[in-house]
C-alpha cells in the first residue's frame, strides 16, 4: 500500500493567536483580520509590528493578534500611531479602524496622519452603519438607509451626505497609496489581500502613508442574513463606493509620496527648496 | 553648561530646556497663549538633540501621540493652557488607564471658556480632581520660580517613570513668561528600562498591549485598587511644600505657585510690623502635602489661603484642619494678580480679629 502523505493547506495564520473573536456570523472583519495576519506572517514582521486598534467592533483587536498593540481612543488611532512611529521608525505601526472611528470622530487626525505622510498603514472597514452600538446611522451610510438613528432613512436634506474616504484623502501628497477593496468573494478577497500587502510594504519601504478601505457588510445591524448582506452591498454600496486604486505613487513613476508631492508643487519656489524631509 | 552657571530664561525655555536634559526627546502640542514660548523652544531645539518636536493638528491629537509615544517607552511631553487642557483631558484618561508616564504641562490662563491670557490658577479643581474621566490621579508639580520651573519638569520625567504614571507642572502665564536666572540640570545619559513598552516582541516575549479597556467589571475594579494602591505609595513618598516662618506663626498664609510669591512678601512684611505671620507653600498640589500641613494645626490659630482663583486650594486646606482653626480664603480672579498689600491687609484683618 502506498504510503499516505498529509499536505497542510490551510491554517491559522502565526500572527493570529488560537482564540475566539467577538465578531458576528458573517462579518468581514475576521476575513480581513485573518488577510492582515497573513500579510504580517509573508512579510516575516510580526516581531517589529505595533497594531493600534479603534473603539468599534474590532476593539478587542489586541486580544486576537500576537504583535504587539495600542488600544486608542476613538478616532484617536491616526494620532497614537504617529507617536508610535515616530519613536521607533523601524517598527511597522498599523491603525485598523471602522467607519465611524476613521470617518467621523477622527476624521481630523485621519487627514493629517495622512497629508503629514506618516509613514504608516491604515486598513479602514467601512459597513456604512455603527456596529458596536448596535447600528447607528454612520459617515458612511447610504442616502435613504434605514438605522437606528436614522429610522426614516438617511434625509439628506438634514443629515447631509456619505463620505467618500479614499476620493477625499487622493487630493493630499502625504499620501502614497488609496484603494478600495471588498472581501465578498475569493476573487476579491484574493484583490484585497493585495492590496494589504501592498499598504504594508510600502511602510517597509518608506514610501508613504498607506490605506486600504474595505467595503463591508453588518448582517447583524442590517438586518440580513450574510449572503443578503453582501448582495445588499454589491447592490447600493459599490455603486456609491467603486472599488479600485485612488492613489498609487509608484505606478505612477514616482519613488514615494514625497516625490510626487514635490512634483506637483514644482512651480512652487518655496515649496521647491531643497531640504525637505 | 556647568551645573552651577546660571542663565537668565524664561518659565516656559526653563521647562523645555529642563525636559531635554531629562531625556525627553518627543514633544506634541499646538498653539496657545501663553506656553507658547515653551512649543516654540522645542521646535528649534529638539532638531538639535535628533528629537521630534510636532505640531499636532489639535490638542486632541498632540496628546494621543503623547499616548503612543509613551506606549512605545520614549520620554514625552505636550504643553498648554487651560482650554487646550480641557482637549486633552480625554487623552490623559486613557493615559492612566493604560498606566503610562509623560509630562504635560499646564500653564494656565483665567477662564472658564475661553476666558483671557493672563495668569490664573483656576484649573486647580482640573489638575487635582478632574481631568478627564474615571477613578484617576496624576502627580501635580506647582513650581513657583523659574528655577523650579527646571528642577521640578526634569525631576518629573523620574517620577513619571518610577510610578507609569502621568504627571503635570501647573504654572501660570506670569511664571511662564518672566524672565530668572535659573542653574540647568546635567543631561542624563542613562534612562530607566521599559519592559512594558509596545516596540515589537522580536520573538523574544509575549506581546505587550497598552490598554485601558476591561469589559469584565471585576477585572477593571482590580486595575484600579491596583493603581490606588501605588497612589498611597505616591501620597507617601512624593509630597513637597515649604514652610516660611511656619514654626511660631499665629497665621499662616496658604498659597502655591505665582501667588505664593506675593504672599511671601505679604508675609515678610507682616512679621515687620508685629504680626506672627508664616507661609506654607505646597509644591505638589496631588498629593496635597497634608502631614506637613497637619502638623501645623495646633499652634496656628488661623489660615488665609490665597489663589488666583474664586477659592479652589481653600477646600483641600480645609479638608487637613478639619475645622480646628479658621481658614479664610482671599483670591482675585480672571487674570487679576493680587497685590502683596491686599493680601497683607488680610492678614491684618484676620490678626485683628485674634486680638479681640
Amino acid at each position: 500500500m502506498a504510503e499516505q502523505t498529509e499536505t497542510l493547506k490551510y491554517e491559522r495564520p502565526k500572527s493570529l493567536l488560537p482564540v475566539v473573536t467577538n465578531y458576528c456570523p458573517g462579518c468581514a472583519h475576521g476575513t480581513v483580520n485573518r488577510l492582515v495576519a497573513e500579510v504580517i506572517d509573508e512579510l516575516g514582521i510580526e516581531g517589529t509590528t505595533i497594531g493600534v486598534s479603534p473603539v468599534g467592533c474590532s476593539v478587542m483587536m489586541y486580544q486576537f493578534f500576537g504583535c504587539d498593540f495600542v488600544e486608542a481612543a476613538h478616532g484617536r488611532a491616526p494620532a497614537v500611531a504617529t507617536g508610535l512611529k515616530r519613536v521607533n521608525p523601524d517598527n511597522i505601526v498599523f491603525a485598523y479602524q471602522g467607519d465611524g472611528d476613521l470617518a467621523s470622530i477622527g476624521m481630523a487626525e485621519t487627514i493629517h496622519a495622512a497629508t503629514r505622510g506618516e509613514q504608516i498603514t491604515v486598513i479602514f472597514i467601512n459597513n456604512a452603519i455603527y456596529g458596536m452600538t448596535g447600528g447607528q446611522m454612520a459617515p458612511t451610510s447610504l442616502p435613504n438607509q434605514v438605522t437606528q438613528t436614522s429610522p426614516y432613512g438617511r434625509d439628506v436634506a438634514t443629515a447631509g451626505y456619505p463620505v467618500r474616504v479614499c476620493e477625499l484623502l487622493s487630493s493630499l501628497d502625504g499620501v502614497a497609496y488609496l484603494e478600495r477593496v471588498t472581501v465578498d468573494t475569493p476573487a476579491h478577497i484574493r484583490q484585497a489581500k493585495k492590496a494589504i500587502r501592498k499598504a504594508f510594504q510600502n511602510q517597509v519601504d518608506g514610501i508613504g502613508y498607506s490605506l486600504v478601505e474595505v467595503v463591508a457588510t453588518c448582517p447583524t445591524n442590517w438586518g440580513m442574513t450574510p449572503q443578503d448582506s453582501f448582495e445588499w452591498m454589491r447592490e447600493n454600496m459599490l455603486p456609491y463606493y467603486p472599488l479600485g486604486v485612488y492613489r498609487d505613487v509608484v505606478a505612477e513613476g514616482f519613488a514615494d509620496a514625497a516625490e510626487a508631492a514635490a512634483a506637483r508643487a514644482a512651480d512652487c519656489p518655496i515649496a521647491s527648496q531643497g531640504g525637505a524631509r | 553648561m556647568a551645573q552651577n552657571e546660571k542663565v537668565l530664561m524664561k518659565g516656559n525655555e526653563a521647562i523645555a530646556e529642563s525636559a531635554i536634559r531629562a531625556g525627553c526627546r518627543f514633544f506634541f502640542g499646538y498653539p496657545i497663549t501663553p506656553q507658547t514660548e515653551l512649543a516654540a523652544y522645542m521646535s528649534k531645539r529638539m532638531p538639535k538633540v535628533e528629537g521630534t518636536y510636532l505640531q499636532a493638528e489639535s490638542e486632541v491629537a498632540a496628546i494621543n501621540m503623547v499616548y503612543g509615544a509613551a506606549a512605545a517607552g520614549a520620554r514625552v511631553m505636550t504643553s498648554s493652557s487651560s482650554p487646550g487642557i480641557s482637549l486633552k483631558s480625554e487623552g490623559v484618561s486613557y493615559i492612566a488607564g493604560a498606566d503610562l508616564p509623560c509630562l504635560i504641562v499646564n500653564i494656565e490662563r483665567g477662564g472658564p471658556g475661553l476666558g483671557s491670557i493672563q495668569p490664573s490658577q483656576s484649573d486647580y479643581w482640573q489638575a487635582t480632581r478632574a481631568l478627564g474621566h474615571g477613578d484617576y490621579h496624576m502627580v501635580v508639580y506647582a513650581p513657583a520660580t523659574v528655577q523650579e520651573m527646571a528642577d521640578l519638569s526634569y525631576k518629573a520625567f523620574d517620577v513619571a517613570d518610577k510610578y507609569r504614571t502621568p504627571v503635570m507642572i501647573l504654572g501660570d502665564g506670569m511664571l511662564g513668561q518672566m524672565m530668572e536666572p535659573v542653574s540647568l540640570p546635567e543631561p542624563r545619559t542613562e534612562l530607566p528600562e521599559k519592559p512594558w513598552a509596545t516596540t515589537g516582541h522580536r520573538g523574544q516575549r509575549e506581546h505587550n498591549v497598552a490598554n485601558s479597556l476591561y469589559l469584565s467589571a471585576e477585572e477593571l475594579e482590580r486595575t484600579n485598587f491596583e493603581r490606588f494602591e501605588r497612589y498611597d505609595i505616591i501620597k507617601r513618598e512624593e509630597a513637597l511644600s515649604e514652610e516660611v516662618d511656619c514654626d511660631d506663626a499665629d497665621i499662616i498664609v496658604v498659597a502655591f505657585g505665582a501667588s505664593s510669591r506675593i504672599a511671601r512678601s505679604a508675609v515678610k512684611e507682616a512679621r515687620k510690623q508685629g504680626i506672627k505671620a508664616g507661609l506654607f507653600r505646597p509644591i505638589t498640589l496631588w498629593p496635597f502635602p497634608v502631614e506637613a500641613l497637619a502638623a501645623t494645626v495646633g499652634h496656628a490659630k488661623a489660615y488665609l489661603t490665597v489663589e488666583m482663583n474664586m477659592g479652589q486650594m481653600v477646600e483641600d486646606v480645609r479638608l487637613v484642619v478639619e475645622g480646628r482653626a479658621p481658614v479664610e480664603f482671599y483670591g482675585r480672579t480672571g487674570g487679576v494678580i493680587p497685590t502683596p498689600d491686599e493680601v497683607l491687609e488680610q492678614i491684618r484683618a484676620i490678626d485683628e480679629r485674634l486680638g479681640e
